[in-house]
């Protein structure tokens, strides 16, 4: 659990140092704060200002379908590709570590980046009479937590598959897609469409947590993705000692 | 403290070492010795923990590194043949990374010794992307003593580095395999003499010899072989060396005034001939045994495998 630990403090640390986080970042703020902008500016001018933090949920929702595949998109390609996963695995360092530190490492990031977000519903809060719901925008914010978590678990496990970063990251890209859609699939009765309706990472967030209504069953959903993708991620990197 | 038996690797089909059988012990140094695919880094990667091996086993201070991996790895420093860093880390940052994956106690002490070992003291806090090759394997080399391991594991690790370095590596070597166990692999004979107390040399992926540097050489070698210059021309001193009994071949060297001299095994010819050179009148500037080279070896390795064998 230490060298979890410490895999993770120094994948956080180098986010810090990299060009890429920050264009992430910036990116992230840049596109927020217009559509947030606009939003309250039209609201000004006589239509209401949506008194949740829907307009900073919705837009940072699809922003995150391509910031996270960007964050994790080096996170086990490059380890493989310069040959420093070499010098991890022959340290006493199980695979498990390895890759649940990458993760962690990552969550870390995005979940100071989504802190940050929190300024705009303030300001909504501020902005409107009596002010926006707190419930709604915790249960929307934990979800969203939850549904990061689980990006960022199928990203580490596609970033064990390449040695190409940009390969991991449209293949990332792709899946997120993929289990974006899959509800529209699934709009029909009988047992595959419920399967699909209950693979969308779409209904297990729009339906209820986005409401406020916290159903721990969706975090167990996007917890159990999270522990799939990890362990999934793990079998790769055993697999490529025995190659 | 490393037991190797019937070691055997296959990557696919293709087999990349066979049936390898060694052991080295505590305070020897061990060296690897081998041409280009011989197998030198797929054994050093299966006795590091990189990968399993196909057949055999292998055990460190008596640990299986199959069955007991994570053990095996605790105890060994590991310098990988193309010492893989992170260029985004500084110097100290990346020993302090490593330190903390090795459980380091006293880390950051730790760390300035092991700096001042490979004299890096200097570029702690360089980026590690903006250091030379050299310095990298430094840092390498740095990392692989952090823990002060029982093992050290070292792949090919003065290539790239300037004569100073290299011989300031040896050094440190030599100094660490008093009282710790090292194998290392190269594919200079020269430093394998130098620093090997025992050198292993395989081809092929196949054990052909095993032996001291120097019973290696003298069993190779079979005829003496010495390299004699002095202030006369080629002929004139070809002719006069030819005179000694023992001689069975003169051939011109490389410069005017040199030969390269083949005699018979078993006796030292050295001190006839310079008393042949200064008796006939002229300077004797150089007089040494030929160093042979890897290729030699090797082509005499081929035919004289079995012979070699029972000598080791
Ligand atoms: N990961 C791999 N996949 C497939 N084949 C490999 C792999 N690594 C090595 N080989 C093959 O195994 C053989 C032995 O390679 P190895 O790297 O062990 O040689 P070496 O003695 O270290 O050579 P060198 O002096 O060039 O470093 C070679 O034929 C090589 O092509
Ligand atoms: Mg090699």
């Amino acid at each position: 659990m230490r060298n979890v630990l410490t895999i993770a403090r120094k994948e956080l640390r180098l986010y810090f140092v990299s060009p890429v986080a920050y264009a992430i970042a910036t990116t992230v703020y840049l596109i927020l704060g217009a559509i947030f902008f606009i939003n309250v500016y039209f609201g000004l001018r006589g239509e209401t200002i949506p008194p949740d933090g829907r307009i900073v949920i919705n837009p940072l929702i699809t922003i995150l379908l391509f910031a996270t595949p960007a964050i994790t998109m080096r996170l086990l390609t490059d380890e493989q590709r310069m040959g420093t996963i070499e010098l991890i695995l022959t340290a006493p360092v199980r695979d498990w570590e390895l890759v649940v530190g990458k993760w962690l490492g990552s969550f870390g990031f995005m979940f100071l980046l989504l802190a940050v977000t929190w300024v705009y519903p303030l300001i909504i809060h501020q902005m409107t009479e009596p002010g926006i719901d707190q419930g709604v925008l915790v249960s929307a914010y934990t979800g969203l937590i939850f549904m990061t978590s689980a990006m960022l678990a199928i990203g580490v496990f596609i970033s064990t598959l390449f040695r190409s970063s940009v390969a991991a990251f449209f293949t990332t890209l792709a899946v997120f897609l993929g289990l974006w859609i899959v509800e529209g699939f699934g709009s029909g009765s009988g047992v595959g469409s419920e399967i699909l309706r209950n693979l969308s990472f779409v209904s297990h967030y729009y339906d209820t947590l986005f409401l406020g209504m916290f159903d721990i069953g969706d975090l167990f959903y996007y917890l159990s993705l999270t522990a799939l993708a990890l362990f999934l991620g793990t079998q790769v990197i055993e697999a490529r000692r025995w190659r | 403290m490393i037991e190797v038996k019937g070691l055997t690797k296959y990557y696919g089909r293709h087999m990349a070492i066979q049936d390898l059988t060694f052991d080295a012990q505590r305070g020897e140094i061990l060296g690897f010795l081998g041409p280009n695919a011989a197998g030198k880094t797929t054994t050093l990667r299966i006795l590091a923990g990189y990968m399993p091996p196909s057949q055999g086993t292998a055990r460190i201070a008596g640990f299986d590194v199959l069955e007991q991996s994570l053990e095996v790895r605790k105890r060994i420093g590991y310098l990988p043949e193309t010492v893989p860093l992170y260029p985004e880390m500084s110097v100290w940052e990346y020993l302090d990374y490593m330190g903390s994956l090795r459980r380091v106690e006293d880390l950051e002490e730790r760390i300035s010794e092991v700096l001042e070992e490979v004299q890096l003291e200097e570029r702690a806090e360089s980026y590690i992307g903006n250091l030379s090759k050299g310095l990298k394997q430094r840092v390498g080399l740095a990392q692989a003593l952090l823990h002060e391991p029982e093992v050290l594991i070292l792949d090919e690790p003065t290539i790239g580095l300037d004569p100073a370095q290299i011989i300031e590596v040896r050094h440190l070597i030599q100094k660490l395999g008093k009282d710790r166990t090292v194998l290392l692999s190269t594919h200079i004979l020269s430093e394998a003499q130098q620093v090997c107390d025992r050198v292993l040399i395989i081809n092929k992926g196949q054990l052909v010899a095993e032996d001291t540097p120097e019973n290696l050489q003298a069993q190779i070698s079979g005829a003496d072989q010495l390299v004699v210059r002095a202030s006369t021309e080629t002929e004139a001193l070809r002719d006069l060396i030819s005179l000694i009994p023992e001689v069975t071949e003169v051939m011109p060297g490389e410069v005017e005034g040199e030969v390269f001299v083949m005699s018979v095994p078993g006796k030292d010819i050295r001190p006839e001939v310079a008393r042949k050179i200064v008796e006939a009148g002229f300077d004797l500037l150089e007089l040494r045994l030929a160093g042979l080279s890897l290729e030699d070896i090797f082509l005499q390795l081929t035919k004289e495998n079995t012979h070699l064998k029972e000598g080791g």
